[in-house]
């Protein structure tokens, strides 16, 4: 079956995130007053085949641990939509 | 006399030549540029991976590179007791073939940083460093935008080995001689082995006096010097 992933890619907590610190205070500027926080990183989408869906998922995180973050000041999470 | 560095040249690496020209002028040996699918343990003594934007900084600096068969092969380079030293996008690439700890993030200010830099020496156990004094400060100059050291921690109970740090020219290690946020102002690491070698500043362009103090070109001498004692 084919199935696409969507892989999230977030700064941990506590690491330094200047282009989210950026947005932040872009966003005050514009008048966004409620935002208290923001984290900028990065969505992955990748079309896989796998015999099913957690399968998918699992290779999924194979790749985001071998590639697609890095793990010292990343997170990731990989969602699957069946096509 | 047998060659003693190549330079592993990379798809969008561009300091490759500067360094190769600047090692020559320091050392008066040759450090022969090499493609990076031609690279293989044994060639040198010493091997270097320059600065610049390796597959177009894609996905993270160095990340594509450091999955690359050439890191394989400088593995296998460093096993067999070869030096390895990475500059700039080099330290990047290291760090995510996970050679040296850490990783590396935007500069705090978002801007790309071209500036000389202030660095102290905090040891000198390494074949790169022999020529230096630890508390010594030295300058050279950075050019980078993913230049913020980052690491779980930066001392030295964690094993990490911290060759240089960001610094005024009194050798104060403070917040406002840290240039893009580094953590602990780390700007060059070692491995416990002292024969990896990564720093963000660039030796290659400081190593000609007229340049200025010329200490990048005592960098690429001490390495020599330790190839030829061993080599």
């Amino acid at each position: 079956m084919t199935f696409r992933l969507v892989v999230e890619i977030l700064p941990k907590d506590g690491m330094l995130d200047p282009q989210g610190e950026a947005v932040a205070a872009s966003l005050a500027g514009l008048g966004f007053d409620e935002v208290s926080a923001v984290r900028v990183g990065r969505l992955v989408s990748l079309t896989v085949e796998a015999d099913s869906a957690d399968h998918a998922v699992r290779r999924g995180e194979e790749m985001a641990g071998a590639l697609l973050a890095n793990p010292v000041m990343e997170t990731y999470r990989v969602e699957v939509e069946v096509r | 006399m047998s060659r003693q560095a190549v330079v592993i040249v990379f798809p969008g690496s561009n300091c490759d030549r500067d360094v190769a020209d600047a090692f020559f002028v320091a050392t008066g040996e040759s450090a022969d540029l090499v493609w990076h699918t031609e690279f293989s343990a044994g060639l040198a003594p010493l091997a270097i991976l320059p600065g610049g934007f390796s597959y177009g900084d894609y996905l993270r600096a160095g990340a594509i590179a450091a999955r690359s068969p050439a890191i394989s092969a400088l593995r296998q380079h460093h096993r067999m007791g070869g030096m390895v030293l990475g500059i700039c996008n080099g330290f990047q690439i290291l760090t995510e073939a996970g050679l040296l700890p850490g990783a590396f993030s935007r500069n705090r200010c978002l801007h790309f940083l071209s500036q000389d830099v202030c660095l102290r020496v905090e040891e000198n156990d390494s074949p790169f460093l022999s020529d230096f004094q630890p508390g010594e400060v030295i300058d050279l100059p950075i050019a980078h935008a993913e230049g913020a050291y980052q690491a779980e921690s930066v001392g030295p109970d964690r094993g990490l080995r911290v060759a240089l740090r960001y610094s005024t020219k009194d050798g104060a290690v403070s917040p406002e001689a840290n240039p893009n946020g580094a953590s602990g102002n780390v700007a060059g690491l070692l491995d416990e082995t002292g024969r990896i070698f990564g720093l963000m500043p660039h030796p290659e362009r400081n190593a000609d006096p007229i340049f200025g103090s010329a200490h990048g070109g005592r960098l690429f001498r001490s390495a020599l010097s330790a190839v030829s004692r061993h080599g």
